[in-house]
């Protein structure tokens, strides 16, 4: 008996692990949208959701609940194994790549050495679930959408890519912990004012990733409906909905831990850091978080819909000579000692 | 030098920020939603909606089935049919309008001679079933003895404008 308590007692601490950093994420997705609805609502001088439960607040849970009673539907001449497959191949990768985020300066389930390359290496693996969603369901609309979504992510990974080098010449390490604590000392000790024009490339370009608006060509209500899941329907297409709101999150919180210093206070180093040593680093990762996610429904609140030719030549002519120009200057820094970052 | 400035203004995202500084002020702007069932928007006095026909106070029904309106109903939902009655006054035998041909125009309202069919204020009805979009003479009457009272005050409201 004891023995077998020693066999299973890591895994099932690593499981037990895994489903408190999940089970709050879902929660997150659920009253992300529910945020979207509001902010966007109140952007344009509506009120949004207010009748489920006080001021709306089990408006998601609603909508959880129908999405889960409503029936799949399996096209005629789809591929019907690609077809189910295809969600949870979205949804995984955005859920794994979680296992490698710092929530404080000990609690990380797996703090690997090279966590930055495993995140980027998971985040490309999201545009398989696209392109297999479109491919399987064997319709005009869902394969364009597909592909633009498709060719869209992969133009954007480069420039994305090129941003998180920056991050890693100016942390020193692939590990996210140590990029994290290299930001160490201050406000202006984070990295989002030296590396500034890679902090908004690698944001507009998280966008772009999760196609949302004004990037979102992949769903155009005109011309290709909801583009690559425009037949998928109940609990397959609610399982899309959450693996692009987890990117989302998954981003933000990235881009808090690359460029705003993480779990770090932001009145390190001024003479009121005492006031705020009782509360938790999480809290101040998840306020950063929030305040970046806040960005993203902003977006979507005030751009109209990007034109294609437009998307691309703003990914392969704009943000990549820019990430490669301050690529070049951050050497230049490197080389210089120009401190408090490259020293 | 205008091109540098072009390029220095898409460089900086000026015209992105200045969208982003609108949306981020209206965040805050009064909320002007209007929360139906709960909250109403005032109504005017020549407001069109449910049909009635009105009778005089002693209870007899003004129409007199001259079929003015259903010469000037450009929808043609009125269908009407006349006959003498026993006291050799002309009435109608069946007067129906139609409301899925109706388009609330108000001009049965206009031409009518004696203020019989008018439109109220009524407009939160539904059908559940095929014909029920007919309204009968009956049914007509009925609506117009339920509302005669706003129907009346709305008529003298509007009297000194006509």
């Amino acid at each position: 008996m004891a023995e077998f308590w020693e066999l299973i007692r890591e895994p099932l601490f690593i499981v037990l692990k895994i489903v408190a950093i999940v089970a709050p994420l879902m929660l997150a997705v659920a009253y992300l949208t529910y945020a979207e609805r509001k902010i966007i609502g109140y952007m344009q001088v509506r009120i949004g959701p207010n009748r489920v439960g006080p001021r709306g607040w089990l408006q998601p849970i609603a909508d959880a609940l129908k999405l889960l009673m409503k029936e799949i539907i399996v096209p005629g001449n789809s591929d019907r194994f690609l077809f189910l497959i295809a969600p949870m191949l979205s949804l995984a990768p955005a859920l794994a790549a979680w296992a490698v985020l710092p929530f404080t300066d000990t609690l990380v389930l797996a703090d690997i050495d090279a966590s930055l390359l495993y995140i980027l290496a998971l985040t490309s693996m999201g545009v398989y679930g696209v392109i297999i969603a479109g491919w399987a369901t064997n319709s005009k609309y869902a394969f364009l959408g597909a592909m633009r979504s498709g060719a869209q992510i992969v133009s954007y990974e480069i420039a994305m890519g090129f941003a998180l080098v920056g991050v890693l010449i100016a942390g020193g390490s692939l590990n996210l912990r140590e990029i994290v604590l290299a930001q160490q000392g201050s406000l202006l000790h984070w990295f989002w004012l030296p590396l500034f024009p890679l902090f908004i490339i690698y944001f507009i370009s998280s966008v772009a990733e999760t196609n949302r608006a004004p990037f979102d060509v992949a769903e155009g209500e005109s011309e290709i409906v909801a583009g690559f899941h425009v037949e998928y329907s109940g609990m397959a297409f609610a399982v899309f909905f959450l693996a692009e709101y987890a990117n989302m999150i998954l981003l933000a919180t990235l881009a808090a831990l690359m460029f705003l210093g993480g779990w770090l206070s932001p009145f390190e180093g001024t003479w009121i850091e005492s006031w705020f040593t009782w509360v938790p680093g999480v809290f101040w990762l998840l306020a950063k978080t929030s305040l970046i996610l806040f960005f993203y429904l902003w977006l979507r609140a005030t751009f109209p819909r990007y034109r294609y030719d437009q998307i691309m030549r703003l990914g392969w002519k704009v943000f990549i000579p820019i990430t490669i120009v301050w690529l070049v200057v951050e050497g230049a820094a490197v080389m210089a000692d120009i401190g408090p970052w490259f020293d | 030098m205008d091109r540098f400035g072009n390029f220095l203004k898409s460089l900086t995202l000026r015209e992105m920020r200045k969208g982003l500084g609108v949306t981020g002020r209206y965040l805050f702007k009064r909320k002007i939603t209007v929360q139906y069932p709960d909250e109403k928007t005032p109504q005017s006095n020549r407001f069109r909606g449910l049909h009635a026909l009105r009778r005089y106070p002693n209870g007899e029904e003004r129409c007199i089935a001259c079929k003015l309106c259903e010469a000037v109903c450009p929808a043609l939902a009125i269908t009407i049919e006349a006959e003498e009655r026993a006291d050799g006054t002309r009435r109608t035998t069946r007067y129906d309008i139609d409301l899925f041909k109706c388009i609330y125009c108000g001009f049965c309202e206009e031409s009518c001679p004696v203020d019989s069919i008018v439109e109220t204020r009524v407009f939160e009805y539904s059908f559940e079933n095929r014909g029920e979009n007919i309204m009968t003479k009956e049914m007509l009457l009925e609506i117009g003895d339920r509302h005669e009272a706003q129907i009346a005050a709305d008529r003298v409201a509007d009297a000194p404008y006509r």
